[in-house]
């Protein structure tokens, strides 16, 4: 990357390019001073991003400031502020159209006025903007019952780092029209645009949501989780906290039933009685709380990855974790798989963890950290051979001229 | 194609699998889909991943086309090849290569058919979810080109959320694994890409999919109603409830008469205007409790009787016009156009009536039985394609079907692809820069265009995308 981030001349320029652009209200400077448009619209996010591909300056693509940090080198900030509309919701089909930009917390309170809900509860804080979970694909404890975020997107919009609108996928449930570009763009990390707006697919908000935990050393709750996948029990979660993330003093194993009152019943009353395993059911007024703070907890530390191993690998992997880096703030699906976690480490340290990873056949994606040390990782990494010149040629063909600063890929991978 | 070619596919393949006469290939001349046909310069039946590889190397050599088939069960012409094409049947390749019980996972070759796999892990109390209605015959590679659906994709989701990797052989021959076992990316979502992208970016020759559990407890009820629209108002009821059933499929009355003349007859009303069929899977308590709600929806909706079953062979009599409709559909006349569509769930009413004002324009025979719960419509038109004039109005009578869906804001295909039978659709719900981008993706993955040529996106209704060859590593 060629550019400087302190060109306070450039800047001035580039400031005074987008005021033209976005008019007055639609540009303003970030903290350290650099230009930032607050397109808000996808046609005006289109045409900042042919301005910048057209004049060379590098863009550092931001949302709600509350994932990644504001820090990768740059020429411009594109933010998506601006796009925080609610565009359509409707009952009927399920579905909702909304800007990138829109915050969850919002979204959640306007669903809920029509009885509905997007599955998805992501890591950070409630204020996350959609855009970024659907850009880093972070999904929380609820993709046991629903999936990851990739199954809550119908369709989007994206600007590619040479402004053009692409109009991938669709508003309805189901549809294979044409190659899945949407696909790309969910954890895609902007690598390969930036997303304007989606079409998501929603729920009817559940009758009933009870949590139960239960607390002990780990490979007692791994494998108790382990046994309850075997028999027919459908928790929406089952997810295995850290003492620090839980905030107590032991390994945390809670299991949130969703759904109508006479299913959930019907599955607490089953957890009750299987196993060994002291179930506790959280007070309804604490459930909220008590899934918000292991949420937040991602945020405890500047670095965040994640590892894709299934239920029968977490343990070993989390012992891989706490030999390679230390235990840090782990959430783990204890049922089905996929470990969180955050913490600090030195470059090398996290680069003998991807490769340590990568030996066992376990993909490590670095969701959220410095700049330095996505520069040095990349998101991603030891990708299996072939598919790097695939993720190289497809990053050439939706930002050509190399626009958009996004560290898909590290140093070290390229 | 020539000799030279026969020869060099023979010494990869044994000349007992390349065929080139005229009678063989006419077998390979079109797949599920009546109104298209087009003869292939050659067939050549791998036995092998490597000899898929060694195939697609040496079409790379020498810039020949190619087309990768399974067992053409395909509903959108997506599996012809022209003369100027080789055909790659890939129904040999048909080894269940893994089961993992405990991590449900199994890994299989592409030919293997779709019922198999579920026969071959059903021991274990699993099962592989998508289930088109083709799925006695329908291969796991053709699922995986097309994305393709059926009726319990309502609840668990179609092809794509049930695959994790790929083995995929890419058009200049080299190998590449996508995806992981774990089902976690392994770096951009490639499998994702893959899944769906009808043969055009490469020949998967490993699949590992996704394995459920097998429900404790189904019960599949059965509906009637006097009229469509009260029918389609209670699908949105039973969603808006916050219960997903695991399947939710409607017939209308033309198909319940195709089915009830047959000897697949189930049943079913013949003087009711549309039939559901609710399907719900889970917990036993749990699915006690939520069939009594669909019921008093269905009833407050409508329906004249509710008949319900958890048996096993009660419940396969309920499905059994359900899933041989097509079939049925055979005594009515020759050909059977099966068409597909979705539209959003809220417009299944008015969609339902305009169907009915184009069969009556078009003086055909449609009979509509499809998948009620995700809006993705099956009309199908009974015709004989040797009159002309019939054919002529098959044609037009599926662009104006068409046109009724993407102006309610829905979709060209839910599941069975664009193919060629829907490519001059794709200008109406994508502009020229998204199919631009489809068609330098394609190319990221097949540059010169050479895997299943002509299919998909419309070339001249792109705008052209050129892919900069950048310093990026």
């Amino acid at each position: 990357m060629a550019c400087s981030e302190e060109r306070p001349r450039l800047s001035n320029a580039i400031f005074t390019r987008l005021r033209a652009l976005l008019g007055t209200s639609g540009v303003d400077r970030d903290a350290r001073g650099l230009a930032r448009a607050n397109p808000d619209t996808s046609d005006a996010l289109s045409l900042v991003c042919r301005l910048a591909h057209e004049e060379g300056w590098k863009i550092r693509v931001e949302g709600r400031g509350t994932w990644l940090p504001p820090d990768a080198p740059a020429d411009l900030v594109v933010s998506t502020v601006a796009l925080e509309q609610i565009v359509s919701v409707s009952p009927a089909d399920l579905v909702a159209t909304v800007q990138a930009g829109a915050s969850l917390e919002a979204l959640r309170r306007r669903l809920a006025d029509y009885g509905m809900w997007l599955a998805v509860d992501p890591p950070g804080r409630p204020e996350r903007s959609i855009g970024s979970v659907i850009a880093t694909a972070t999904a929380g404890p609820l993709r046991h019952g629903f999936g990851p975020v990739r199954d809550h997107v119908l369709g989007c919009t994206v600007a590619t780092g040479d402004g053009r609108l692409v109009n991938a996928g669709g508003r309805v449930v189901k549809n294979v029209a044409g190659y899945d570009l949407t696909k790309l763009q969910v954890g895609g990390f902007g690598g390969f645009g930036i997303i304007a707006d989606v079409h998501l697919r929603l729920r009817a908000l559940p009758r009933a949501d009870v949590t139960l935990v239960a607390r002990g050393p780990r490979d007692v709750l791994t494998s108790a989780a382990r046994d309850l996948v075997s028999v027919h029990l459908l928790p929406s979660a089952l997810e295995l906290l850290s003492p620090a993330l839980a905030a107590e003093s032991e390994w945390v194993l809670a299991a949130r039933f969703l759904g109508t009152d006479a299913a959930v019943q019907a599955d607490v009353r089953r957890l009750g009685s299987f196993g060994d395993q002291k179930w506790q059911p959280l007070p309804a007024d604490r459930t909220a709380a008590f899934w918000s703070v292991a949420a937040r907890g991602s945020l405890g530390g500047p670095i965040t990855l994640r590892l894709g191993v299934l239920g029968d690998g977490v343990d070993e992997t989390i012992d891989l974790l706490s030999h390679d880096l230390d235990e840090g703030l782990i959430s783990a699906g204890a049922g089905l798989g996929m470990i969180r976690w955050t913490g600090d480490a030195p470059i090398e340290q996290l680069r003998s963890l991807r490769r340590a990873a990568a030996a066992r056949e376990i993909p490590m994606t670095l969701e959220r950290a410095p700049w330095p040390v996505r520069r040095a990782l990349g998101h991603f990494g030891a990708y299996r051979e072939g598919v790097g010149q695939l993720v190289g040629r497809l990053r050439d063909t939706f930002d050509p001229g190399q626009c958009l600063t996004v560290a898909l890929e590290g140093a070290d991978n390229a | 194609m020539n000799s030279f070619l026969f020869d060099a596919l023979a010494r990869i393949v044994g000349s007992r699998w390349v065929k080139h006469r005229r009678g063989e290939l006419a077998t390979y001349s079109m797949d599920g889909l009546p109104t298209h046909e087009a003869i292939p310069g050659v067939v050549v039946m791998p036995g092998s991943p490597h000899e898929v590889r060694e195939l697609v190397r040496l079409l790379h050599l020498i810039q020949v086309p190619f087309v990768a088939r399974g067992a053409g069960t395909g509903l959108s012409g997506g599996a012809l090849a022209e003369e100027d094409a080789v055909l790659i049947t890939l129904t040999r390749l048909n080894r269940i290569l893994r089961v993992d019980g405990v991590r449900r996972r199994a890994s299989v070759e592409p030919g293997v058919v779709n019922a198999r796999l579920s026969e071959a892990v059903a021991p274990l109390g699993l099962q592989y979810v998508p289930d088109p209605s083709s799925q006695a015959a329908c291969t796991i590679g053709g699922n995986v080109a097309e994305n393709a659906g059926g009726p319990h994709c309502l609840k668990y989701g179609v092809t794509t959320n049930h695959i994790v990797s790929l083995e995929v052989v890419l058009p200049d021959g080299s190998v590449t694994r996508l995806g992981s076992e774990q089902g976690e990316p392994w770096g951009p979502d490639l499998v994702g890409l893959f899944v769906g992208s009808e043969g055009m970016f490469g020949i998967a020759t490993e699949i590992t999919v996704r394995l459920e559990q097998m429900p404790e407890s189904v019960r599949t009820m059965l509906a009637d109603f006097t009229t469509v629209r009260a029918a389609s108002e209670a699908v949105s009821s039973i969603i808006s409830a916050g219960i997903v059933p695991a399947a939710l499929e409607m017939m209308d009355q033309a198909c319940v008469a195709a089915v009830e003349a047959s000897i697949y007859a189930a049943g079913y009303p013949t003087d009711a205007a549309a039939v559901l069929l609710v399907e719900l899977d889970g917990q036993s308590e749990a699915v006690g409790g939520e069939a009594q709600t669909v019921e008093n929806i269905l009833l407050e909706s409508g329906a004249r009787a509710v008949r319900s079953a958890s048996a096993l062979g009660d419940r396969a009599r309920l499905w059994q016009g359900r899933k041989k409709a097509f079939g049925a559909m055979g005594r009515i006349a020759p050909d059977l156009a099966v068409q597909d569509a979705v539209v959003p769930r809220s417009a299944l009413p008015g969609i339902m009536d305009r169907i009915e004002e184009i069969r009556k324009q078009y003086r055909l025979t449609i009979s509509n039985v499809f998948h009620a719960g995700d809006g993705n419509l099956h009309p199908n038109i009974s015709f004989d394609r040797r009159d002309p004039a019939t054919a002529a109005r098959v044609q037009l009578a599926c662009r104006d079907i068409m046109a009724a869906c993407v102006a309610a804001g829905g979709s060209i295909t839910g599941e069975h692809g664009v193919g060629s039978d829907k490519l001059d659709y794709m200008p109406w719900i994508f502009d020229a820069e998204t199919l631009g981008a489809m068609r330098a993706v394609r190319r990221v993955f097949d540059p010169a265009e050479r895997a299943n040529p002509g299919k998909v996106v419309p070339v001249h209704a792109c705008r052209e995308w050129h892919a900069v060859k950048s310093a990026r590593a």
